[in-house]
């Protein structure tokens, strides 16, 4: 029983923090939402590509690091404390999943992994759980649901609707296809095992994403209320403001472990998988819903504004709450696992 | 990261949990704020000792076996699931210890340790005064030297179990001229010593669970002074600090409540999704429990690393006590109009397992409040985790 990360891991999560503080700082994120079309850098992508994100899970044999969910999710963190604007998880983790666990169709693999893991190539994943597909106008390849089936589709496949959302640097696409033979990459009896497996590690990644929201929130409140002065001090040292971000910091602290536990569940594809994610999800949920509504409270009149950073994070937060599986969905699944007569239930039953 | 078991912790598991099940009365003891109950689960500290279970995490030759942070919570998990009677020591095994073992001399740590470990001698603790609650520091009982001895002079309060318990410790100011945590010596005391008085205070259950303790001029030897004279601010924030931490509340206790809240929801589902809020809270504990385990887990595993446990002790304080009062809030939405009745009461009906949802009601409103109020960890947590400024 050892319920920490190892050095190595812990060291490249540092890494990456330290590559983001520099490469991603707010006015970047700022620059991609207000002046891009796309919503996109490909400076940026080619920055994380250089880093090995983009290969991070992508097979040795296909050229990547072939690295697993445990080390995703402090990726993930990272990802979400500084709001990045790129479709590098829908196409480095969860196409890359369901790629490689493809059965036997190693041509689809040879084309696609090694230009993922390079970073030359975006793939958007359609799963039914989201109404719309994100980043799909990007995507050089989609793979798509249908009836549980998996379809590969070329962007002249595809009539693509956009959505606007208020995270501007959210791409969302109505898709309109045809599904045929010619598309199906895999078949519904192995495809429903792959997109429940897609989901759990989609909603792992929103989680983590989220954790890493809450603590960019919080700490952009604990800046300001540390700045902040009125009636002579800063606002930060008045206890109604301190409690607010105290509150933040315990919702953080209780999350944080069921987050690394469901990515632990998930590389070892134990059998409460799915409840463990869910129960992530709506944790890192709560975290982050907390940390939005205390830090624009900490914040005063700026927080309301466009001109301070927090609306951006406040705006990711807020939209993966409700991404792969909202509160609903999820506090479904949780139900039906325990609310049951003889359900594995406590002391002892954790692990 | 490995989050299995080895072969040893199973072992270790099926040990206790062998033991619990051939030696758990059967029937539940009264409460150990009467001094029938007292004297029961003293007598039960004495099994537990026999069997080496009454302080797994103590070095072998103090009658513990040496447990990591990780055998202790797998200890907790059986004993808690096992309905085995509430640790009338608590206060002892649990706070004092940790404080004896670093700051007690060799002559301290065989003097007192085998005898609580046994239940021989139950400890109460000396904190709180009328003028010093959440502020500790504004500690104004004095122990004042002479000779061998220090005298007391003044009053303490809120001492848990002080009714019954053998022994006392607390702080008390040693030189009259200093302020605040300067000056302060923590000091242990038999509480059947000439001078004191003892006036119990009855709780929310009508049980003297607490009491008020006066000392007129209450002579005490100097060997009975831990760490340094004058250094007791130190060594009593080394006992706040576990109990805040890990050892005052397992996970266990909080997920057993859960387990109980599920099937009590199970049971009385028609009429409890009447009020579509119940569910919610159901499936919220359950989630916040499971939650405090995972999190005790990992503070275990990095202390087990070396790390030291800091200003998270706080926030563990503010989650568990909230905790126990969404899950016994719940359960009396639950209850209904049964969960005002007394369990004694004629038509009280089957409160569903777990019973004691009243008792464990009533107890959940202190936990904010004990320990350093819920608004002391948040200052704490805005100061010393987020660095905000005092105000």
């Amino acid at each position: 029983m050892d319920f920490t990360f190892d050095e190595q891991q812990l060291a490249f999560r540092d890494a990456i923090h330290k590559f983001l503080m520099v490469e991603a700082a707010p006015e970047m994120l700022r620059e991609v939402w207000e002046t891009t079309k796309s919503g996109r850098s490909a400076e940026l992508r080619a920055k994380l590509a250089d880093q090995g994100l983009t290969a991070l899970s992508v097979p040795e044999a296909f050229g990547g690091i072939g690295l697993g969910d445990l080390d995703w999710v402090l990726v993930q963190q990272e990802l979400g404390y500084f709001a990045i604007p790129d479709s590098l998880t829908d196409s480095a983790y969860l196409a890359v999943y369901l790629l490689t666990h493809l059965p036997a169709d190693v041509q689809l693999k040879r084309e696609w992994l090694p230009r993922v893991a390079a970073g030359t190539a975006r793939i958007a994943v359609g799963h039914p759980v989201n109404p719309l597909v994100a980043d799909a106008a990007n995507a050089d390849l989609l793979l798509l649901w249908h009836d549980d089936e998996i379809h590969a589709l070329t962007p002249d496949q595809v009539q693509l609707s956009f959505n606007p959302s208020i995270d501007l640097s959210r791409r969302l696409y109505k898709p309109a296809w045809t599904p045929s033979p010619a598309t199906r990459i895999c078949p519904a009896a192995q495809g429903r095992r792959l997109w429940a497996d897609v989901l759990d590690r989609a909603a792992l990644a929103a989680s983590a994403q989220l954790l890493g929201l809450a603590q960019r929130m919080l700490d952009l409140g604990v800046d300001h209320a540390a700045q902040r002065k009125q009636f002579g001090k800063p606002v930060g040292s008045f206890q109604a403001v301190k409690h607010h971000l105290a509150d933040v910091a315990v919702k953080i602290e209780f999350a944080e472990p069921v987050v690394h536990r469901a990515a632990q569940a998930l590389a070892t594809d134990d059998p409460r998988r799915d409840v463990q994610v869910s129960h992530a999800k709506l944790a890192a949920g709560e975290a982050a819903r907390l940390a939005a509504r205390k830090s624009i409270q900490a914040h005063g009149a700026m927080g309301y504004t466009w001109e301070a950073d927090l609306q951006m994070y406040m705006k990711r937060a807020w939209a993966l709450d409700a991404a792969w599986g909202d509160a609903k969905f999820h506090k479904a699944r949780i139900a039906a696992a325990i609310l049951t007569p003889g359900a594995r239930l406590g002391p002892g039953t954790t692990f | 990261m490995r989050l299995q078991y080895t072969e040893r912790q199973k072992q270790f598991r099926q040990e206790i949990r062998d033991w619990l099940a051939a030696h758990v009365p059967k029937q539940t003891l009264p409460s150990f704020d009467t001094a029938e109950g007292f004297e029961a689960h003293r007598q039960w500290e004495a099994r537990l000792f026999e069997g080496r279970w009454s302080a797994v995490t103590w070095p072998q030759e103090y009658g513990g076996r040496g447990c990591d942070l990780i055998e202790w919570l797998i200890f907790e998990e059986e004993y808690w699931a096992a309905g085995a009677p509430l640790r009338v020591n608590q206060n002892g095994v649990f706070l004092l210890a940790p404080t004896l073992m670093e700051y007690g001399t060799p002559e301290q740590k065989a003097r007192f340790l085998p005898r609580m470990a046994s239940g021989q001698d139950v400890w109460a603790q000396g904190w709180s005064e009328p003028g010093a609650g959440s502020d500790m520091a504004a500690i104004r009982s004095k122990a004042i030297r002479d000779g061998d001895e220090y005298v007391i002079n003044g009053q303490k309060i809120w001492s848990t179990r002080a009714v019954w318990a053998d022994w006392l410790f607390g702080m008390f100011r040693t030189d009259p001229e200093s302020s605040r945590h300067h000056g302060l010596t923590f000091i242990l005391l038999p509480l059947n010593l000439p001078g004191i008085t003892i006036r119990p205070i009855k709780q929310l259950n009508g049980l003297p669970g607490f009491a008020e303790i006066f000392f007129d001029d209450v002579r005490v030897p100097v060997a009975n002074r831990l760490g340094d004279e004058g250094a007791g601010w130190n060594v009593a924030m080394a006992t706040a600090g576990f109990e805040r931490g890990l050892m005052l509340r397992s996970p266990a206790r909080f997920q057993q409540t859960a387990r109980h809240l599920v099937e009590l929801y199970l049971q009385n589902q028609a009429s409890a999704d009447a009020d579509p809020g119940i569910r919610d809270a159901v499936i919220k504990s359950w989630m916040d429990a499971e939650a405090y385990a995972l999190a005790t887990y990992r503070t275990a595993s990095r202390l087990g690393k070396g790390a030291k446990i800091g200003a998270e002790a706080s926030t563990n304080k503010i989650f568990w006590s909230e905790l126990d009062l969404l899950m016994h809030d719940t359960a009396m939405r639950i209850l209904g109009p049964l969960g005002e009745l007394m369990p004694d009461a004629p038509d009280a009906g089957v409160h569903g397992p777990g019973h004691g949802w009243l008792d464990g009601f009533l107890f959940a409103q202190a936990g904010p409040i004990y320990a350093g109020t819920n608004e002391i960890q948040r200052n704490i947590i805005a100061e010393r985790m987020l660095g905000l400024p005092r105000s």
